[in-house]
């Protein structure tokens, strides 16, 4: 909504406020107002639910005025109020924070067992750990491209998708063990992130975007078709499961828990899935920030910067865009592959354009190119939504109908959309140059240019 | 022959409600430069108003008559699908006006997720089937063993597409509306110097794709029977593809984009394979913005360093 008047007047304001709540029942008069039902003969029945839009409507006007009263502090104290809550990190700071990040992360499955027990442990350690560090490997994987390189991939999922089913068909056709598929994965996906990227070498800005999102929907759609190789929308079952240097985690003699002499539990798995991960995660990190002190990564922030001055310097911009291309895409190839082995089962629902669109998300959220941004944003969005599954005390306020878990989704677009309003250079606003002159430290993310796509 | 002839026919239908779609998403482009990404699921939550307003009119009002009721609902749900439209120009993306590149296309495609979410949480996830209107079909043509034919609602569609884009037309070309709309999209400095209300006129072309998203939306569940949340994505992305192919920023280009791309999409369903539809479409995408990115009709862009 636009800025108020700079002089706010309480009737001004009431004004302000009911014109809001107008507006908001125009809004929901059709799609709030009446829900559509089937009933038995698959006809559609109308049931009116104006508790709901006068809900809604109160709602608005509430916000909306909250907003103004917020405004209007802000304007007497004469300076930004939320503006400088954000994340402003020092040099020294960032470092700190990462190492401390790190340590409570390898820490992370022992302080989750020991809070919820063996039984509770698996789901924090499964559902937010696994989940959290995949989205966080994905996010420095596209950071490569988008972050450092400029170049906009909205069809990122296209190589975590190239990853994932070369594990499965490789594990499930010639029985080759996880170990040898996640190299493989890495390296398909590397290559066709090359193929993708040859034919987008001189398209810009959103043209890019639009196309490799295109790229990214075919590869989905050839999953979803060629049902002979990949079994469509049924998926692939069965995929081997990681070892555990050769040792299974099953119930069975030769398993996990029967070698080394321990009660048999689902997890031991688990806690070396989340293991794995995490390292995996760190490599990708660690590959990144010495990438960018050689040649080729300070020829990705040059393309960043400046793609003509770029050329004229004599940088081959070709290359130098495939090969942020290709490693961006192997770091995704190996997510996908660790995605499979986990999941066991992989179809191509996993692998829709809103997982790219998230991914892109985390990358711009959390402040591009900025490393400990990227993460933060995978834990505020990846785990404020999974978040959602557990508030099932919800249930008692608004009724045993209320299911938190379906609201996942509209919060997080929401989320993207204030972010965005609220600090459009991410939540992490500083970033490191690779290169500086006398001392080391963090500037504005506003310097940073966004590269030309 | 006949066969092909029919296939004409249901491109043609397709492709209209296309151009529709993509007017919006060409104008945007044009005037701020911006992909609106949640463009598609304007025009699916239209769909969504539509079916609600042509049940409770006959449910609950008990108008019997159809075309009375076909008006009112694409009065309505034109004028309530441009209160979204505006409102989501107002709240998601002026606001990052001015601000770097990336935001407002984060911003967009957040509003498309929000957007499918709530209409999905509002009406429920399954497909909603459409009673059946306007079913009835003409037989152009009666072949040995195929017949060609065209239904009224093919042929309503084809006519409301065609007036209300010359009567958009009009507006673009020869109303004060238009002239601010085209300045600003030359140059949006000088029209504000010039006393263009710049922000206005953003706001009016929001309103307007969305208005026109609407009517879209209405000749689609008219034409297919069946509305889903989900069904913005996939539109949206042809229509997408269609204001690319004709030449982004470029009126009638979007509009032979859209036919363009409902023929091919007919004709390779019918003569290829259905399964891989979608493919062509976005290889046309890819193909035509990689070696063709000015489009048909669009102007070309010259770059200064």
């Amino acid at each position: 909504m636009s800025a108020p008047a700079s002089t706010l007047t309480i009737p001004g304001a009431v004004r302000d406020a009911l014109k809001v709540g107008l507006i908001t029942l125009g809004l929901s008069i059709p799609i709030l107002a009446v829900r559509t039902d089937q009933n038995l003969s698959n006809q559609i029945v109308l049931l009116p639910r104006w508790g709901l839009v006068a809900s809604a409507v109160g709602i608005a006007i509430a916000v909306r005025l909250a907003y103004l009263l917020l405004a209007a502090v802000r304007q007497a104290r004469g300076g930004a109020l939320i503006g400088s809550l954000g994340v402003r990190l020092p040099a020294q700071a960032g470092t700190m924070f990462a190492r401390a990040a790190v340590v409570f992360l390898f820490l992370y499955p022992v302080i989750a067992l020991s809070l919820a027990g063996t039984g509770g442990a698996v789901k924090w350690i499964d559902n937010f750990g696994i989940q959290i560090l995949i989205f966080i490997m994905l996010g420095w994987g596209l950071n490569i491209v988008v972050g450092l390189a400029g170049l906009l991939d909205l069809g990122y999922v296209a190589f975590y998708a190239v990853g994932a089913y070369t594990t499965a068909l490789l594990g499930k056709t010639f029985g080759l063990s996880f170990w040898l598929c996640l190299p493989l994965a890495g390296i398909l996906a590397a290559f066709w992130g090359i193929i993708l990227g040859f034919p987008v070498l001189r398209l810009r800005g959103d043209y890019l975007a639009i196309v490799t999102l295109a790229f990214g929907e075919i590869i989905r759609l050839v999953l979803i078709n060629w049902v002979p190789v990949t079994n469509g929308y049924a998926g692939i079952t069965g995929i081997p499961r990681p070892s555990f240097f050769g040792v299974p985690f099953n119930a069975s003699d030769q398993g996990f828990s029967a070698v080394f002499g321990l009660p048999f539990s689902p997890l031991y798995r688990t806690v070396f899935l989340f293991y794995l991960i995490l390292l995996l995660a760190l490599l990708t990190n660690w590959v990144t920030l010495r990438l960018r002190r050689l040649p080729v990564g300070r020829a990705w922030e040059a393309l960043r910067e400046d793609e003509i001055a770029c050329r004229a310097l004599g940088i081959n911009t070709t290359s130098t865009k495939l090969t942020a291309f290709a490693i961006g895409a192997g770091f995704g190839g190996f997510a996908g592959s660790f995605f499979a082995a986990r999941q066991g089962f992989i179809s191509p629902e996993s692998f829709t354009f809103m997982e790219s669109a998230v991914i892109l998300a985390i990358v711009v959220l959390g402040g591009m190119g900025s490393q400990v941004g990227v993460a933060i944003a995978a834990v505020l969005m990846i785990g404020g939504t999974e978040i959602l599954r557990e508030l099932d005390w919800m249930k008692e306020i608004f009724g045993s109908g209320f299911d938190p878990t379906q609201y996942r989704m509209l919060l997080f677009g929401l989320a993207m959309v204030l972010i965005m309003v609220w600090r459009p250079r991410g939540l992490v606003s500083t970033r490191e140059p690779s290169i500086f002159l006398s001392e080391r430290r963090a500037v504005s993310g506003a310097h940073v240019r966004e590269g030309h796509g | 022959m006949e066969y092909l002839l029919q296939q004409l026919i249901n491109g043609i239908t397709l492709g209209s409600i296309y151009g529709l779609i993509a007017i919006g998403y060409t104008m945007v482009f044009g005037i701020i430069g911006m992909v609106n990404f949640a463009h598609g699921d304007v025009f699916m939550l239209s769909s969504f108003i539509a079916l609600i307003f042509l049940l409770a009119l006959s449910q609950i009002a008990g108008i019997t008559s159809l075309a009375l009721s076909l008006f009112i609902v694409l009065l309505l749900g034109m004028v309530l699908t441009s209160l979204w439209a505006w409102v989501i120009e107002r709240t998601a993306y002026r606001p990052l006006r001015g601000s770097f590149r990336l935001a407002p296309l984060i911003s967009a495609i957040g509003m498309s997720i929000f957007l499918s979410n709530f209409v999905q949480v509002a009406q429920g996830p399954r497909n909603k089937p459409v009673p059946s209107i306007l079913a009835d079909v003409i037989t152009i043509r009666q072949g040995e063993n195929y017949t060609v034919a065209v239904s009224y609602k093919q042929i309503l569609i084809v006519v409301v597409t065609a007036v209300l884009l010359a009567a958009f037309w009009y507006v673009v070309q020869k109303t004060p509306l238009g002239r601010a709309q085209r300045a600003c999209e030359q140059d949006r400095k000088m029209a504000a110097l010039l006393g263009v209300d710049v922000d206005r006129t953003i706001s009016l072309t929001f309103v307007i794709g969305a208005a026109l998203a609407a009517v879209a939306g209405l000749m689609f569940m008219i034409y297919y029977g069946v509305v889903n949340f989900s069904d913005g994505f996939t539109p949206g992305v042809k229509a997408f593809t269609a204001a690319v192919l004709g030449g982004i920023g470029s009126l009638p280009g979007a509009v032979l984009g859209g036919l363009l791309i409902g023929l091919i999409e007919t004709l390779w369903s019918a003569y290829f394979t259905i399964d891989y539809k979608d493919v062509a479409t976005f290889l046309i995408l890819a193909v035509a913005l990689i070696f063709m990115p000015t489009g048909l009709l669009g102007k070309p862009e010259v770059e200064k360093v």
